[in-house]
């Protein structure tokens, strides 16, 4: 048998902190990288006597995320406690949601990474809220005292997202989450930075295999600290090998063994065991007496759709449809989020042909937002200017390496309009009669190249061409070219 | 003068017209409660502070308007409630040195009406038990025969009425732990409905059944307190927004037409002494001369009430009390030398030696009540009971607007008498701890003493936010003379 007849099986879970201004359960702002333990109260600190009063806007943005998620959303949902003993977790339980989570099943569909035109849907068992922990930096071994524990980000407001085991790669495990995370981005309802721990993934992975007396299942590993889609993807491949060896090895199947749950090395690139939080996971659920549950009436779920707007896959369908952008270049763009999508759609508006605005969008703009670190929104020269700057390419008004130059003058005087960088640049019209002689001109002064012309080889009109643009840098190289050769002809 | 035998609003009004000056009357039950605490332990805190809010009263100019009925007013607090601070310890080793930062709700809106606390109230431990015994801070003495309990958990509140420490107090109620001291001590006791005062600051015990509640020796002074502290607070989703009652306002209406229901159960029960029976029946013909129509009510379901309050709280305490870990504040202890992870054992040793026997026991059994493969035989089962019982008492009162019975089964008990046996212990809330699984208002009313000069009780139960009803009745009781508010004296 060889790993061929092995299939992987995986499942996430996707822990995504809301933006919101304050915390799940209290005032608190929830800024990242403030002063440890300045962003505190008696309530997410867990004191003696403190109570939770839940934040309607986490309920709010967790049933956008549902909706896009295509998620059904109960009429009813409550919270529970999960308890548990952990130095930073301060009420020694997390406020969490267990049998009636906001979000029901749902599903996301996302490009197949091995075919763009197509596409893959995971199924998501359920999206819920709950509270994040604080952050602890310790050493227990030591015993001498020295830990450290944050609780800025406890009682921040997290959406945990629970897929069904559909993925079957390495490379769709990426893909989908690279698609949640751009949908999640498009809602603006988290920041989704995985350095700042606003999305956070942990991968349940399996393998399925076919043997001589038929398919059996290897125990099911849970993979923590994925600290990138590339971890996620690189982990997941890791451990597929070593599942597959530990199968060959000992041939245990799912059930012989407990859950393992095994962190992702991203030094040595392996997964190594991890020590478990408690010896057993009965985390106690019981309905939280100290909160009400929650009506999800039909006036709240209709908010939430209208602010949904179209979502990343829809986006990529209607570029290509209506615009006629191949699904690579739909994707592109939509990848950069909705403001560049927008960006494109006024710059089209304004005459630019789709075609050519994707491309000044992908190598111009793109290159220019990379470089100098820019958001579309921060970006100096505006759709309009843009859209009116390509049109006059389109009809023909402007050469194509002058537009370049005009693009390069607004990037450095953000006020400027088309004519007042023409008459910075100088750039003018050259009408056809005194192209053609200055193009004489050039053939009088070079007859070497007159005459490999003539014998069949083209290459020196390349320096014809750059010795025109120096005289006059308004020429259209292609005039230049189809005059010299028009001219050659001529000559006999 | 002995201010101990007037009731709070009219030292609250001596106060106000200048017949008293607020800090003498501060200074008279400071020196009272520092004199019979000795005997006593029922405060675990005396405050002096007070003195100086007093002082500051005494210099306002008499045109000022009151902030409340109760301005200038001692208090003692239950030592459960936070102040910002003050030590809030809940008579536990885990928090002896923890000083709130903060204020509960409830205290907050007693200052602002110008109450003045001048001692935290001992209780049993985390307000677990029936006695005040599972203090960290040593037992607390009953004034009227000091061999005795003064109840509990909110024994300490209950003893400093009764030995005329404070005109006022506050107590908590998770199971009858504001009733059945008051019924011990010879006080009016309040639980108010459930949500009625915010429990913002009220260190939980069990939050699906904790009331803050009221006690003193008269009745307009616990309607008094009531109309302080009640009303909806934005900091407990819990709380109810129904606007507050005029309760000072309802006392004296006529009683005509008031239907009176007899739990036949309760005052039928074998345990109850013959004196506590014959409480109840005499408070019963008070009610029938002051007009009240009688009627049998059987509560069937009633002898449920102790087995599922007893996994309801502990499940909910096992869990509330779980913050207690060594590792944010209060009590911690060393880890064991050589152990594999130092901070389990600090943990585990500071929960072994923070907390008192009586608050394990029940963070066990709660524990275990809620672990998978017993949750729906337990807990589960219980909140079906409870609804039951919620549903049993809801249907009552469309019959009678309240219900009379009895508080315990028996007048204060000696100290150590149920100490070993937790059952026999439990038992005395059989007759208290519905209210608290159903929500309902319920006031424990003094009824005389028996031959061995102990205060005896009786019990008024009422629909959710029935409290006005409630608190009229036992002022026509007091008006009537079925009881005589007295402050307790030994040698």
């Amino acid at each position: 048998m060889t790993l061929d007849a092995c299939q992987l099986v995986v499942g996430l879970e996707v822990h995504v902190q809301l933006r919101t201004q304050t915390k799940l359960f209290c005032g608190c702002p929830t800024i990242f990288g403030a002063p440890a333990n300045t962003q505190v109260c008696p309530v997410c600190l867990g004191l003696p006597g403190a109570l939770p009063v839940l934040n309607r806007r986490a309920v709010e943005l967790a049933v956008q995320t549902g909706l896009a998620l295509n998620c059904a959303i109960p009429a009813r949902t409550k919270w529970d406690r999960k308890n548990y003993f952990y130095p930073d977790l301060p009420k020694g339980y997390q406020i969490s949601q267990f049998d009636l989570p906001i979000c029901g099943p749902g599903w996301l569909e996302f490009p197949d990474p091995d075919a763009p035109e197509h596409t893959l849907r995971v199924r998501l068992v359920r999206a819920h809220l709950e509270e994040d922990a604080g952050k602890s930096m310790h050493d227990e071994k030591s015993g001498r005292g020295d830990s450290r524990i944050d609780l800025n980000r406890a009682g921040t407001p997290l959406l945990e997202i629970v897929t069904e085991p559909d993925l079957r790669s390495p490379q769709a495990a990426k893909a989908f989450l690279t698609e949640l995370r751009l949908l999640l981005t498009y809602l603006d309802v988290s920041d989704c930075n995985m350095q700042e721990g606003s999305l956070r993934v942990d991968a349940n992975v399996n393998l399925h295999i076919d043997t001589p007396s038929g398919k059996v299942a290897t125990p099911i590993v849970e993979v923590k600290n994925l600290n990138s889609f590339r971890a996620v993807e690189r982990a997941l491949a890791y451990e597929q090998q070593r599942q597959w060896q530990q199968w060959q090895r000992d041939g245990k199947q799912l059930g012989e063994v407990p859950k393992q749950t095994r962190g992702w090395d991203e030094n040595q690139a392996v997964t190594v065991p991890q020590r478990e939080k408690e010896e057993s996971s009965d985390y106690r659920y019981f309905p939280d007496p100290d909160l009400v549950p929650i009506a999800i009436d039909a006036e709240l779920i209709e908010r939430c759709r209208a602010c949904l707007g179209e979502r990343p896959l829809e986006l990529r369908l209607r570029l290509q449809q209506e615009y006629g952008l191949t699904a690579y270049d739909a994707d592109v763009i939509v990848a950069q989020g909705r403001a560049l999508v927008e960006y494109f759609e006024m710059v089209v508006a304004k005459g630019a042909s789709a075609k050519r605005a994707s491309s000044w969008l992908q190598q111009d703009v793109l290159r220019t937002l990379n470089e100098q670190n820019l958001t579309i929104e921060q970006f100096p020269i505006d759709a309009d200017k843009l859209g009116e700057l390509i049109a006059a390419v389109e009809k023909g008004e402007l050469e194509n390496s002058r537009a370049r130059d005009v693009f390069q003058y607004y990037l450095g005087h953000p006020q400027a309009g088309l004519e007042q960088a023409r008459a910075a640049l100088g750039i003018v019209q050259v009408d056809d009669r005194e192209l053609t002689e200055l193009c004489q001109k050039l053939l009088d002064e070079h007859p070497q190249i007159v005459a490999q012309a003539k014998a069949g080889d083209l290459k020196g009109l390349g320096a014809l061409i750059g010795a025109a643009k120096r005289r006059n840098p308004n020429v259209d190289p292609r005039k230049v070219r189809s005059i010299c050769q028009h001219l050659i002809e001529q000559q006999g | 003068m002995e201010l101990e035998r007037l009731s709070a609003v009219e030292l609250g009004r001596r106060i106000a017209a200048g017949e008293l000056k607020c800090s003498e009357v501060v200074r008279y039950f400071l020196d009272r409660s520092i004199e019979r605490n000795a005997a006593l332990n029922a405060l675990i805190e005396i405050d002096e502070e007070a003195l100086n809010a007093a002082e500051e009263i005494d210099r306002r100019s008499s045109r000022e308007s009151r902030r409340s009925p109760l301005e200038g007013v001692p208090i003692v607090i239950k030592d459960i409630l936070c102040m910002e601070g003050k030590r809030t310890t809940c008579a536990s080793r885990m928090l002896e040195n923890f000083t709130a930062p903060y204020t509960a709700t409830a205290v907050k809106r007693l200052l602002d009406g110008g109450v003045l606390p001048i001692g935290r109230a001992n209780m049993d431990e985390f307000a677990m038990g029936g006695s005040t015994e599972t203090s960290y801070f040593g037992v607390t003495r009953n004034p009227w025969d000091l061999s005795r309990t003064p109840g509990g958990s909110s024994g300490g509140s209950a003893a400093a009425l009764a030995a005329g420490m404070a005109p006022l107090a506050v107590g908590t109620d998770t199971g009858g732990s504001v009733r059945q001291p008051s019924a011990y001590c010879g006080v009016v006791g309040l639980k108010p409905t459930y949500g009625r005062i915010s429990r913002y600051g009220l260190v939980a015990f069990a939050s699906s059944l904790d009331q803050v509640g009221p006690m003193a020796h008269y009745v307009e002074d616990v309607a008094a307190l009531l109309q302080l502290m009640a009303g909806p607070d934005g900091r407990d989703s819990t709380s109810l927004p129904a606007a507050v009652d005029d309760y000072l306002g309802a006392l004296g209406k006529p009683l005509d037409g008031l239907r009176v229901g007899v739990i036949s159960e309760h005052v039928e029960h074998p345990d109850v002494a013959p004196e506590v029976r014959q409480a109840v029946q005499r408070a019963i013909t008070h009610l029938t001369d002051l007009g009240a129509a009688l009627e049998q009510v059987h509560l069937a379901l009633t002898r449920y009430a102790v087995p599922t309050y007893y996994l309801v709280a502990p499940s909910e305490a096992s869990s509330n009390l779980s913050r207690y870990d060594g590792v944010h504040y209060g009590y911690r202890d060393r880890p064991a030398e050589g152990v594999e992870s130092p901070l389990v054992s600090m943990m585990s040793r500071t929960r072994s030696h923070g907390f008192g026997d009586e608050v394990k026991r029940r963070v066990m059994l709660g524990t275990f009540a809620l672990s998978a493969g017993y949750y729906d035989a337990y807990y589960k089962k219980a909140l079906k009971v409870r609804r039951m019982i919620a549903e049993e008492m809801r249907r009552a009162f469309e019959r009678v607007d309240v219900l009379v019975g009895p508080v315990a089964p028996t007048p204060a008990f000696s100290l150590g008498e149920n100490a070993d046996d937790p059952v026999r212990m439990y038992l005395q809330d059989q007759f208290t701890v519905a209210a608290n699984l159903a929500g309902i208002p319920a006031l424990a009313v003094p009824a005389g003493f028996n031959d061995q000069g102990l205060p005896l009780a009786v019990q008024l139960q009422g629909a959710p936010l029935s409290e006005a009803t409630l608190l009229n009745v036992a002022y026509h009781l007091q008006q009537n003379r079925f009881f005589v508010p007295r402050v307790a004296e030994w040698k």
